[in-house]
């Protein structure tokens, strides 16, 4: 009985006009995903300083804004910006010799105040009818905007597009090539006269500053950054990472390219979005999101050692090769 | 083209684990020798490799690659002039990286990794030649992950990538002690056969007296973080197992009379 009253009450329809603007801000959550992509899969390195990074991408983004800046220099800066952010990082890992997961959450915590400097106050907001949409007359602010959820759309795709292109570029680089080496046997890279510790900084710089560039793009959609709207994204980020991985593997048994696996990393942001969105529709307490997204994580960062422990002579091999 | 001049380590210095695992070693090698080395267990022998490659700095002495002071060089830096093989098959290769990636990242050894491509079409088939040398048929999984390689396959490989772009000295670390007796004596041809091709001067430890005495054309002994027996030329092609442990048991002043000492 209940349960016929409950989805009788839910409108299908609310939730188709809600798809657009959740597609494109899932390509921002998706670009992000790619950020976290680089240190989590291709440096194996937990990196929780994007929480502080996409805060700052968005907050250098916002107060760019306010000074005149245009849309395209205002991100660029935010990128900038979210270089030094990795490379702070990676310096206190690489040079004082912190472990990976304390200097991001170092570099998160030393952000938030760094963030409400920038800022000056905990959110701030540019008007989106003051500034005006890039392709407006006279007008520079936006890039992309909720008000105009199409262009959004078409924007974030052509912007996911380059970046998977950049990247797959980069990563066949010989330079690319020996950050995935650092990521994938230190042991060997050093063997192989690879600076592990310079690649590690280069990963994560690149990394922080793809984060920034989604948080930059994510105040410019929404109008308005705040210190908080980082926190979790590199849960989010994980959680669009395996989404992506399970829908690749599921749809290309044989194994799909790099640029492919790129592509999925990208999709399983704006994945991982919709769910969301079909969580508020289905009226769940928007409070409980994070814990929704947080078991969703475990649950598929589970599966694979759970697996390898039911063959526990081939994953043992695996995982001392990976240690070793 | 490889001295080492009163070269200490101590490991965990001034603690109840301290362990003094090379103790003022001299070693001098000549281009193109090929130098076995034995030694029991914790004698200093991966200590001595380790030393040389850089994987730490040592306490004292001097080290010098072809008359170039590397003492202060770290290991990535060193690896210009090294090649290795460890005796952990998983350790030499990216597993996640395809063959040809592994050796093109090996080609690189040495070299500034920019921005071009980082493997090219025509190293591709200087690979595949390559590749062949080892009959093993790698030639045509140029594609495939090195992860879905058996351990002698990846061993093989790592020798290959070790001699990609010449190395001024290889440094082999028990590189068959994994293996199946088979693969192992596979691996160990491979060796002889890649050292010889190249000209390269080698360091190879084993635990294996009747390789340590089959292959290359001296052999050191080590104990107790010194070398306590070098044997080269005409004197080393003659020497038997049980010449060996005779002057093992006369030199150490270790009294069992089994080949455990040494084959352990
Ligand atoms: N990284 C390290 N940290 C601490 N102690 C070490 C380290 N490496 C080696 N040792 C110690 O130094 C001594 C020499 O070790 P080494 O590995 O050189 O011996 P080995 O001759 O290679 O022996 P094996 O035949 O067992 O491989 C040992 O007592 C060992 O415990
Ligand atoms: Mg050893």
């Amino acid at each position: 009985m209940y349960l016929g009253v409950f989805i009788g009450s839910l409108s299908l329809a609310n939730l188709i006009s809600r798809m657009p603007a959740a597609v494109a801000q899932g390509f921002i959550w998706g670009m992000m995903a790619l950020g976290v992509y680089i240190t989590f899969r291709l440096l194996d390195v937990a990196d929780l300083s994007v929480d502080g990074s996409f805060a700052t991408g968005g907050a250098v983004t916002v107060m760019l804004i306010l000074a005149g800046w245009s849309a395209w220099a205002a991100l660029l800066a935010a990128v900038a910006v979210g270089v030094v952010c990795g490379l702070c990082t990676g310096l206190l890992h690489t040079k004082l010799g912190i472990p990976a997961i304390l200097a991001g959450i170092l570099t998160q915590f030393a952000l938030y105040s760094i963030n409400l400097r920038i800022m000056t106050k905990a959110n701030q907001t540019a008007s989106i009818k003051k500034f005006g949409m890039v392709w407006e007359e006279g007008h520079k602010g936006f890039l992309l905007s909720s008000l105009y959820v199409p262009q959004a759309i078409l924007t974030g795709l052509l912007l996911t597009a380059m970046l998977v292109a950049l990247l797959y570029w980069y990563f066949g680089t010989e330079q690319g090539s020996a950050l995935r080496a650092t990521g994938a046997n230190p042991h060997m890279s050093r063997a192989q006269g690879i600076n592990v510790g310079n690649m590690k900084l280069i990963g994560l710089a690149l990394s922080n500053g793809v984060v920034a560039l989604s948080g930059g793009l994510m105040t410019q959609f929404q109008g308005t950054a705040d210190v908080n709207m980082g926190r979790g994204a590199i849960v989010i980020g994980l959680a669009a990472i395996i989404i992506g991985e399970v829908l690749c593997d599921a749809l290309f048994t044989k194994g799909a390219n790099f640029a492919v696996r790129l592509c999925f990393v990208a999709l399983g942001g704006i994945a991982y979005y919709i769910v969301m969105v079909v969580i508020l529709w289905l009226r769940l307490d928007p409070n409980d999101l994070k814990l929704f997204t947080a078991l969703i994580v475990a649950v598929f960062l589970a599966v694979p050692y759970l697996q390898g422990q039911r063959r526990p002579a081939v994953a043992q091999a695996r995982r001392g090769g990976k240690e070793g | 083209m490889l001295k080492l001049e009163r070269v200490s380590k101590t490991f965990h210095p001034g603690t109840i684990h301290e362990k003094r695992a090379l103790q003022e070693l001299e070693l001098h090698l000549a281009p193109g020798e090929f130098v076995t080395v034995i030694g029991g267990n914790g004698a200093g022998k991966s200590t001595l490799l380790n030393a040389v490659a850089g994987v730490w700095p040592v306490d004292s002495g001097k080290i010098l690659i072809d008359s170039v002071d590397v003492t202060a060089l770290p290991e990535h830096k060193r690896a210009a002039f090294i090649g290795r093989v460890f005796q952990d098959p998983m350790m030499g290769t990216a597993p996640n990286m395809q063959i040809e990636e592994n050796l093109a990242l090996a080609m690189r050894r040495g070299k500034k990794r920019g921005l071009r491509w980082g493997v090219t079409k025509a190293e591709r088939e200087e690979y595949h030649e390559r590749l062949k040398t080892l009959g093993l048929g790698l030639e045509n999984r140029m594609e495939d992950k090195v992860g879905l390689l058996s351990g002698g396959q990846r061993q093989a490989l790592t020798l290959l990538m070790a001699a990609l772009q010449r190395p001024k000295l290889l440094l082999l670390d028990e590189h068959t002690a994994a293996l199946d007796p088979a693969t192992a004596g596979k691996v160990l041809e491979l060796s002889d056969q890649i050292v010889a091709e190249n000209q390269l001067t080698a360091l190879m430890i084993t635990h294996n007296m009747r390789d340590a005495l089959t292959h290359g054309n001296r052999i050191i002994m080590m104990h107790a973080g010194r070398i306590i027996l070098d044997i080269s030329g005409e004197e080393k092609k003659k020497l038997t197992k049980k010449d060996l442990l005779d002057r093992f048991a006369a030199l150490s002043g270790v009294q069992e009379e089994t080949d455990e000492v040494l084959l352990s």
